[in-house]
């Protein structure tokens, strides 16, 4: 069976049931491919095993590369290409350079974890994201399992599983 | 974990303790007598460096007969002994520093009701505990101004007011200083410049007044809670909360005006009062973090976990961030505009020993340790890192008040050694003794703050 085309997808009304059901859905040994809610669960990244963000890092070192241009570029206007004298101060003085400093570390710290994030979650431009049941942006909690990933159970045991599981609803969803 | 779970606590103020506090004191005192008996013997005679009095003491010591008509004053103006001073200095510098950890106890507290936060209802008694110093800092301050005054207060000199000596206008004052003169309504109104400061006292005794007004009004909701399970406590509280912090909007600013930047009279900022707050607020944040992580070490606050850690840290680290912007926004502003009566106030920190290696090792303490060690979330929910920041914080800032006070009593004279250290080994000692035997007099968290439950289920 070909990879990411053919799900199981369980239908949740309450945040609660679906903590405890995802609980329940992993320890059965069932691998879910992902849970789709209408607003922030808290807690669901545990629940579901999630490893750490390192966005946290990317966003460290875009920041460090912002503070580095910033310094770099305003040294080498003010200091080498075109010296100018404000407010009777030094070429090249650490002061007046930090406030656009702070600016550029915070801008690319902001663009760089915008964009990481984009290209980690694979959202790019065209890219039409996959509806596994349209009340996940309503008033549902959605959880997909992919066949193909748990090849080692039927496709009725991991329909049991859900129903046990609290889905009020169970379907079968497949992508060309 | 529901709410039958919860298990009343209390924190025993063990011997143990105590013993440590006693030590901390000890040793306290015994820097504090070996710092004195070496100012002493090591004082320098600096009663001709105070900034811009050379001349003034030459016209008063060549106009005999002038100065003689303002004579009480005259002795004063030379100050006191090099150690007396030194003394002075550092006691009302510490007396400053812990005054910020008393009042902003009250003020996290405040905060919380206002802000209706729940996640913080299993640790607000330590700062309410803290909270307590503020009737011992009254004492001290109003205490210690009397004494000190004339040496640390450059404007309490009467001999600095007024243009003429004589009705008729014909003998100029030789000791007149225009800017001061014109700042004496602040301290002296309704009376006359030169004499009580009626305003300044005033001040003094509302603010610290009202603080300890509101903050028994506000602890004795709190206690009233745990007997009496109905959220009208609440609820009260958070009315009175968000008529503190109006005014201690205004009193933070205007005290820290009065007892810190009064000290270098010609000089002011109008970023003071936030930095002076920014500094304050920022180390009893700090203290507020380490008594918890200590108490958690000990076994207590079973409601807090790693997630109120994380808050906590993250206060920590946010405000370490917004003292250096306050302090930045303060500097830059004086550095780019360059106008020598400003910048003075900089030159004589940056370019003096010790102020210059405090003025640094300020920024090192107070911005850059704290910004990269608690940078990651690991870092702030771990018990361990937080052990070593928060003292960091703590000792940093103590440096910042440091630089605050004594460049502008003792000028070129100031001395950082065993009297400085002493003296603040004995602040803290009855800072803790204070806090922590409050602490141990009321439930460690209340049972019945109507947001427990939430604050129980926090998860960040």
């Amino acid at each position: 069976m070909d990879a990411d085309k053919h799900f199981v997808v369980g239908v949740f009304n309450d945040e609660d049931v679906l903590l405890d059901g995802i609980r329940k859905v992993r320890s059965g040994g069932v691998k879910i491919q992902e849970v789709y809610s209408p607003f922030p669960v808290h807690g669901i990244d545990d629940a579901l095993g999630y490893k750490k963000s390192r966005l946290p890092i990317a966003a460290f070192l875009f920041g460090m590369t912002g503070t580095g241009l910033a310094l770099l570029m305003q040294f080498w206007m003010l200091g080498y290409d075109w010296p100018m004298i404000i407010g009777g101060k030094n070429f090249a003085s650490l002061p007046p350079f930090i406030p656009v400093t702070f600016e550029l570390t915070v801008l690319l710290a902001a663009l760089g974890m915008v964009g990481t994030f984009l290209i980690v979650s694979d959202m790019k431009p065209y890219k039409w994201p996959r509806q596994f049941d349209i009340r996940s942006t309503q008033d549902m909690h959605v959880m997909a399992i992919d066949l193909a990933a748990n090849a080692g159970k039927s496709k009725e045991e991991l329909k049991r599983l859900l129903n046990e599981s609290g889905a009020v609803e169970v379907n079968e969803k497949s992508f060309e | 974990m529901g709410h039958s779970t919860i298990v009343e606590e209390k924190f025993v103020f063990t011997q143990a303790a105590k013993t440590k506090i006693f030590w901390l004191l000890g040793a306290g005192v015994l820097m504090f007598v070996a710092g004195l008996l070496l100012a002493q013997q090591g004082g320098h005679d600096n009663h001709a460096e105070g900034h811009g009095h050379v001349a003034t003491e030459q016209l008063v010591a060549s106009a005999d007969a002038v100065a003689a008509s303002d004579g009480h004053d005259d002795g004063e103006h030379h100050g006191s002994a090099y150690w007396v001073k030194r003394l002075y200095t550092t006691l009302w510098m510490n007396n400053i520093y812990f005054v910020g950890l008393g009042i902003i106890g009250l003020f996290f507290v405040a905060i919380q009701y206002a802000a209706q936060a729940g996640w913080s209802s299993g640790i607000k008694r330590i700062p309410l505990a803290m909270g307590n110093w503020i009737l011992v800092a009254f004492g001290i301050t109003v205490v210690l101004w009397f004494v000190t005054n004339h040496d640390i207060f450059h404007w309490t000199h009467s001999s600095l007011y007024g243009e003429y000596v004589d009705e008729a206008k014909t003998q100029p004052n030789p000791g007149y200083d225009a800017i001061i003169d014109g700042k004496a309504p602040y301290f002296f109104w309704p009376g006359t410049s030169g004499g009580f400061p009626i305003f300044f006292i005033a001040r003094m005794i509302i603010f610290f007044g009202m603080w300890y007004w509101f903050f028994t009004l506000i602890r004795k909701n709190m206690l009233a809670e745990d007997l009496d399970a109905d959220t009208k406590y609440w609820f009260k509280n958070r009315s009175i909360s968000a008529w503190f912090l109006v005014f201690f909007a205004v009193s933070s600013s205007v005290a820290a005006w009065d007892w810190v930047m009064s000290i270098d009279t010609h000089w002011f900022s109008t970023m003071f009062g936030w930095y002076v707050f920014a500094s304050w607020w920022v180390t009893a944040l700090a203290m507020i973090t380490l008594i918890v992580v200590f108490l958690k070490d000990a076994g207590y606050l079973k409601v807090v976990n790693a997630n109120h850690l994380h808050d906590l840290g993250k206060f920590v680290f946010a405000f370490s961030i917004f003292w250096t912007y306050i302090w930045f926004g303060q500097f830059l502003l004086i550095y780019y505009a360059n106008i020598p009566e400003e910048t003075v106030y900089f030159i004589e920190r940056m370019s003096t020993s010790p102020y210059s290696w405090v003025f640094y090792t300020n920024l090192i303490l107070n911005f850059v340790l704290p910004f990269l060690l608690l940078m990651t979330r690991d870092a702030k929910r771990h018990l361990s890192m937080l052990k070593v920041v928060c003292p960091i914080v703590i000792v940093g800032h103590w440096f910042d008040f440091y630089n605050m006070v004594t460049p502008g009593v003792m000028q070129h004279n100031g001395g950082l050694g065993l009297l400085e250290i002493g003296t603040g080994l004995i602040f803290m000692a009855a800072f803790l003794w204070i806090t922590l035997s409050s602490l141990s007099k009321m439930p460690l968290f209340g049972k019945n703050h109507p947001l427990l439950e939430e604050s129980l289920h926090h998860h960040i």
